[in-house]
């Protein structure tokens, strides 16, 4: 791993959808983001809620699992199976905790080329994802341009910036301010710092969501009441639908994954590992690359987006770039947006014509 | 940039754009719509093309098809190209809708080895004629927006765009008047009868490097 440290033995976790072609031709990955995972398309084994790509991936979707073989892996690090701080440190025989060695987003790549090795694919005909996912798409192109014949980072950067470490850093400060994380080792001690997570969780989800967007939902209409009750219960519905998504994260995401995640985010910076020029991260890639962004994203704002794509202008690469007009902020990545999905669709269907993919 | 243009106009404006064009050589279209000419070099030419185009729609129909095009404009866009990456840069019927046509053009000079402009002629008798007898702005069938509606704020005559062209150091190698049915004008006919009979004109330039 980067950090220097051997990690073994190493699990991935990783769910498919649809069928590999004879030629192998037709394989599109999807990088998930923090505090996604591999179950893209498929009800969530422990909340029940559907896959949190659904609008992307499905038959007659961009993704279409008709014909493309999709795949998404859990990246290392994270919580939901693949081998990350809750799992077992065999050298102790428990878990890993803060012992776990910290992971970059070229780790978690590194470790998604094994499984596409495993799976005896030679070129993946799409790599695809979005704000962590998008990281991993620009660095696969990076680390494997002969291997990616596609790339699709959608609002993302190439490093990220100073304020999104700032929002992480409150992130993992209220975790550890948490008396139940105990040092990291809480699943040792049986304890769990859920509210430390829970607040982490709804700070970063703000992060999300746009001004305009929180305004149309919410207004400061308030919860279930005729009146302020003058006390520092949920009066409002959007404390209360941030307490709720608080809650319901607790549930399937584990603390500590949380600050191997952020960090990871926080690490990441391309152009650092090629001389300080993001253009030679690309050059002479073969890679047709889609970049794009969404208006209303102040996380993950156009101007990350465009730096990427005059970096891929200058390295010669052939680059198309969208912004989507939108005011449902970062998110817009997840939700239904028209414009987007044809977006990709008509990149996706054009990859995989000039691949000669039916 | 979504100009009113016919499409029987559009269609000989871009044959006559591509004919300029060497075949397997790389070209940026700038405001390339939905992707037409690209997609027209790219099948006759084997050209590796990429455009710039301002409208979502306009990118999403020349993603779609394959193409590699950038969402944004001449103004703000060109600035970030390198030096000498393209062997053609084409603006077509865009020049008189940027905010700093001389530096636009100076631009394509700077990222392509050639330009190619077309711009419509403002200098054409229809328009000559409707500013002095009727004393109103012109609106014709090539530039039919209303004064205060139009997305060209730049107008310049055939005449004005080779006077640019020499202030900013560039050669003109190559350069064709169209009349209104698109047919190109004698190339016998003096400059100022150019600008009088030609609905638009296209220029093939350079600059010493």
């Amino acid at each position: 791993m980067d950090s220097g440290v051997a990690l073994a033995p190493l699990t991935i976790a990783y769910q498919t959808y649809g069928a590999l072609n004879a030629a192998k031709s037709n394989a599109l990955l999807i990088c998930h983001a923090l505090s996604g995972d591999q179950h893209v398309a498929n009800p969530h084994p422990v909340t029940g809620r559907p896959g949190w790509w659904e609008t992307m991936v499905g038959a007659g979707r961009p993704f279409d699992t008709n014909r493309f073989f999709v795949i998404c892996s859990n990246v290392i690090g994270g919580c939901m199976g693949s081998t990350g701080p809750a799992s077992v440190n065999p050298d102790r025989g428990q878990p890993y905790g803060l012992d776990f060695p910290i992971v970059t987003i070229a780790d978690m790549v590194r470790a998604q080329a094994l499984l596409i090795d495993h799976l005896g694919i030679d070129t993946l005909l799409c790599v695809a994802g979005g704000s962590m996912g998008g990281m991993q798409v620009l660095q696969w192109a990076a680390t494997y341009p002969d291997r990616v014949f596609a790339a699709l980072p959608i609002a993302t950067a190439a490093r990220h910036s100073s304020q999104n470490i700032a929002f992480h850093e409150v992130g993992r400060q209220a975790i550890m301010a948490d008396p139940d994380w105990r040092g990291g080792r809480y699943l040792v001690e049986g304890t769990r710092p859920a509210k430390g997570l829970g607040v982490a969780r709804m700070a970063a989800h703000i992060t999300y969501l746009s001004e305009s967007a929180l305004h149309r939902k919410f207004g400061r209409n308030l919860q279930d009441r005729a009146a302020r009750t003058f006390s520092f219960d949920a009066d409002f519905q959007v404390e209360s639908y941030l307490r709720h998504q608080g809650a319901i994260f607790v549930e399937r995401f584990d603390p500590n994954s949380y600050l191997y995640m952020t960090r990871a985010m926080d690490y990441f910076d391309l152009a650092a590992d090629y001389g300080g020029s993001l253009a030679s991260a690309f050059k002479g890639s073969r890679t047709r690359f889609c970049v794009v962004s969404f208006t209303s994203d102040w996380l993950f704002p156009t101007t990350d987006s465009r730096a990427i794509v005059r970096a891929l202008n200058a390295g010669g690469a052939s680059v198309s770039f969208v912004e989507i007009e939108t005011d449902r902020g970062h998110d817009a990545f997840l939700l239904d947006v028209p414009e987007f999905i044809d977006t990709t669709q008509g990149f996706i269907d054009a990859a995989a014509r000039a691949r000669g993919v039916d | 940039m979504s100009l009113a243009r016919t499409l029987a106009q559009a269609r000989v404006d871009l044959l006559r754009v591509a004919e300029l064009v060497a075949p397997t050589s790389r070209v940026l279209d700038v405001g390339c719509g939905d992707g037409e000419l690209l997609r027209l070099l790219a099948e006759e030419r084997s050209v590796d093309g990429r455009g710039i185009e301002l409208s979502q729609q306009g990118v999403n129909d020349c993603v779609a098809k394959g193409l590699s095009v950038i969402q944004g404009d001449a103004d703000a866009d060109l600035v970030d190209y390198p030096d000498d990456a393209f062997d053609y840069v084409i603006l077509s019927q865009t020049l008189q809708a940027t905010r700093q046509p001389r530096v636009v053009l100076e631009h394509m000079l700077r990222i392509g080895r050639r330009a190619i402009v077309s711009v419509p002629n403002f200098g054409h008798w229809r328009i000559r004629a409707q500013v002095a007898f009727l004393g109103r702005m012109p609106v014709t069938k090539s530039l039919s927006h209303s004064w205060y509606d139009t997305p060209n704020i730049h107008f310049c005559t055939i005449a004005d765009f080779v006077a640019l062209a020499r202030e900013v150091g560039a050669t003109i190698d190559k350069s064709v008047a169209l009349d209104l049915a698109g047919r190109p004008l004698n190339r016998m006919f003096s400059p100022w009868a150019w600008n009088l009979m030609g609905d638009q004109a296209i220029f093939l330039l350079h600059r010493k490097r």
